[in-house]
């Protein structure tokens, strides 16, 4: 098992959250956290990756023969449809942002400071 | 009669769709109705469910997957009368804030009931399975659905800001807490939390279970907005429409907290047995630091929504101290104070809510003595202060007696000050509030010019004034502080909770009901009496509620006259917190991220 996708996917948590911290834009904000997300697919497929396993697709093959773990699978699935509707929803809000504040700016965002 | 299990999750959701479906023929009355039938019938199955799991927990295995020789792939709905009480309690309080909400608006699209039913689905969900990444989703469809409701009123800026804070905080924690199924699973191979906890036991913590526990509990904190990970609640609740925040800090936030003890007792109960000492000093650091910093922002808001907002970070924080006693009575203390709580803190917004419904403002300042005109809600807003100071003998007192006791017990019987404290000035706060706008005591200004432009700004929902509150609009909270007041008066309740304490804390018999159907018997617990040292640290922090409010309300002579010594650094302490809580999305991921890196450090040092 190889360490590639782990360290990729520590690399993408790290620098999505940097980006969110650093950004100066909503929109850029909302990607930064897809990309965030996208860390959490790496990590799940990894996991369930076997070096030379097949796609487990299981209709017409034999049965012995070694196959990825379809269920990290599933989950990566069940994962992007959270972050399709997640994100659509925050870039409705920011569409909604720009036309109340005429900004993207989360530092031009000024309703809740303390 | 099993198959009455999944009925809590889907009516809410099916009911959800078809409103959806049928929003452009259903009238307002069919659509309110609609949504209370199906809130009703949730309702009653989760008593149902209640009742059966009182005699015996059992667990549902959807699609006949069940286990074999204590293996299990499937997937489990798992009923204990903890998680299927706090799914009665959800559905309470959402049907509590639908007959409230059904006044409230002036016109609502019917999209308003559908959120409010996902909301309720997804909570059910959470609390009423057995699956780790089940618990996960129904996380995130809550957090989804909880985001939409918070920026319901789309038109205006501040709830905008709001949902987007919340929901990029929220949304980072989902993504810690996939990363840390993904590595239990490599780890146990399994997906159900019995099953995880069953592999995981008889090894000792290695790194990865210890990364794996601490991305969980932060993600569940961050729901329950521990500090420093609670930055997203007080602008959610600020802005979120009042219905809404009755079920945010009324019950949501308490679902993290179920959270962080469903999977510590279920998941890392086994190989976390040998570091309790260490795990119990982060636990408790975290909660006390919570509690402390959620009292005081809490007293400088006039912000009556966010100082409620506090108050519940405040409290929160005495849950997590509670978690941290690894206690059984300190669970069941937990849990009588999440209902007290949740249903006067419930009330409370209520009332706020008919502030802002009147008067179209719910700064503390502008609504100096404007609330003669609705005395109800006054006698209703201070009765709540009084509770959440944890008057005796109601219901937030007796779980606070025995949270105090457990404390006791565990030899961290400092805790009680902490606990004290926070009472004192939570509570104090609420009456300050109610006798500056109920009674028009204390000055009409601000001491912070600052501060009084802030609100100015600030934009507030429902910009119209009324002459008229709606009768529904006072009779729900008050019924809610009815409840709130008597349930630990009702004869066998906190025996009953203590027996439950047992049950979830019991990391083997678990295993057993669930993996192999085992039917399990635990000796009745024993039933803890209130103390005359309780009754007396109930009356002192009533007392120090009141003092609170008398020197929020009078005190500012008292304050100038403070010796420069010690007014100074106090006033730059709360000046620096308050400052902190920008409203920046940028600083509040940056704090995330500290205090994630934080408690993960900790962990890995103190646990090996």
């Amino acid at each position: 098992m190889s360490f590639i996708p782990f360290a990729t996917a520590a690399w993408l948590f790290v620098i999505g959250l940097w980006g969110i911290v650093a950004s100066t834009n909503m929109v850029r904000t909302v990607l930064c956290l897809t990309v965030v997300q996208s860390s959490t697919y790496l990590v799940l497929v990894g996991i369930g990756y076997r070096s030379g396993g097949r796609a487990p697709i299981v209709a017409d093959i034999p049965a012995v023969t070694k196959l990825v773990d379809p269920t990290v699978q599933v989950l990566v699935l069940t994962d992007i449809v959270i972050e399709a509707a997640v994100t659509a929803l925050l870039l409705a809000l920011v569409v909604q942002a720009h036309k109340r504040f005429g900004s993207v700016d989360p530092a031009e965002l000024r309703t809740l400071k303390d | 009669m099993t198959h009455l299990t999944v009925l809590p999750i889907a009516v809410p959701l099916i009911a959800g769709a078809l409103l959806v479906a049928l929003r452009p023929l259903a009238s307002r009355w069919l659509t309110d109705l609609t949504s209370l039938a199906a809130i009703g019938a949730a309702i009653a199955l989760c008593a149902i469910l209640l009742a059966k799991a009182a005699r015996q927990p059992f667990a549902y295995w959807l699609g006949g997957w069940r286990p074999n020789h204590g293996v299990t792939v499937g997937i489990s709905l798992s009923i204990d009368p903890f998680g299927v009480g706090l799914a009665l309690f959800s559905a309470v309080l959402v049907a509590a804030a639908t007959i409230y909400s059904i006044r409230y608006f002036d016109a609502v699209d019917g999209l308003f009931q559908v959120l409010m039913l996902l909301f309720c689905a997804a909570m059910l969900g959470f609390c009423l399975t057995g699956d780790l990444f089940n618990l996960i989703v129904f996380f995130e469809l809550m957090g989804a659905v909880a985001y939409a409701l918070t920026a319901h009123r789309v038109e205006e800026r501040a709830p905008i800001q709001g949902a987007l804070n919340f929901a990029i905080t929220n949304s980072i924690a989902g993504y810690a807490m996939f990363v840390a199924v993904a590595l239990l699973y490599a780890r146990t191979g399994a997906l159900n939390m019995a099953q995880i906890g069953a592999t995981l036991d008889g090894h000792p913590a290695d790194p990865l279970v210890i990364v794996a526990m601490t991305m969980l509990f932060a993600g569940f904190l961050t729901k329950a907005a521990a500090v420093p990970l609670h930055f997203w609640l007080a602008d959610a609740h600020a802005v979120a429409p009042t219905p809404v925040c009755v079920l945010f800090s009324g019950v949501m936030i308490e679902l993290g907290i179920y959270a962080v003890a469903r999977i510590y007792w279920v998941i890392f109960a086994g190989p976390m047995h040998a570091h309790l000492i260490a795990l119990r000093a982060i636990l408790i650091a975290t909660g006390v630091i919570t509690a402390l910093v959620g009292a005081v922002m809490c007293t400088v808001q006039r912000h009556v929504k966010r100082l409620l907002a506090f108050s519940s970070i405040s409290h929160v924080g005495l849950f997590v101290c509670g978690i941290g006693l690894f206690d059984p009575h300190a669970l069941a203390g937990i849990a009588t104070y999440v209902i007290g709580h949740g249903l006067t803190k419930a009330a409370l917004f209520m009332c706020a809510g008919v502030l802002l419904h009147r008067f179209a403002t719910i700064d503390e300042f502008d609504l100096h003595g404007r609330g003669r005109e609705v005395p109800a809600a006054g006698v209703l807003f201070a009765a709540g202060g009084l509770l959440l100071a944890g008057i005796p003998p109601f219901t937030i007192f007796a779980g606070k007696s025995l949270l105090e006791q457990a404390a006791d017990t565990t030899g961290c019987s400092w805790l009680i000050a902490v606990f004290v404290i926070v009472s004192a000035l939570t509570g104090g706060a609420v009456l300050r509030v109610a006798g500056r706008v109920f009674l028009g005591w204390g000055p009409a200004e601000g001491p912070d010019p600052q501060q009084e432009q802030a609100a100015r700004e600030r934009v507030d929902e429902n910009l119209d004034r009324r002459e008229h509150t709606p009768p529904t609009m006072l009779l729900t909270p008050a019924v809610l502080l009815a409840l709130a007041a008597a349930v630990a008066l009702i004869p066998g309740a906190i025996p009953a909770i203590a027996q439950g304490a047992a049950q979830f804390t019991d990391h083997a018999a678990y295993q057993a009901w669930i993996l192999r159907s085992l039917p399990v018997h635990w000796p009745t617990a024993a039933s803890s009496h209130v103390s005359t040292e309780d009754v007396l640290y109930g009356i002192i922090s009533t007392a120090g509620a009141l003092a609170a409010a008398a020197i929020g309300l009078f005190g500012r002579p008292l304050r100038e006259a403070l010796p420069r010594r010690l007014g100074v650094p106090a006033v730059s302490v709360i000046h620096g917190l308050r400052r902190l809580h920008s409203g920046h999305i940028g600083d509040y991921i940056a704090w995330w991220t500290a205090g994630v890196s934080l408690l993960g450090g900790a962990c890995l040092l103190a646990l090996r």
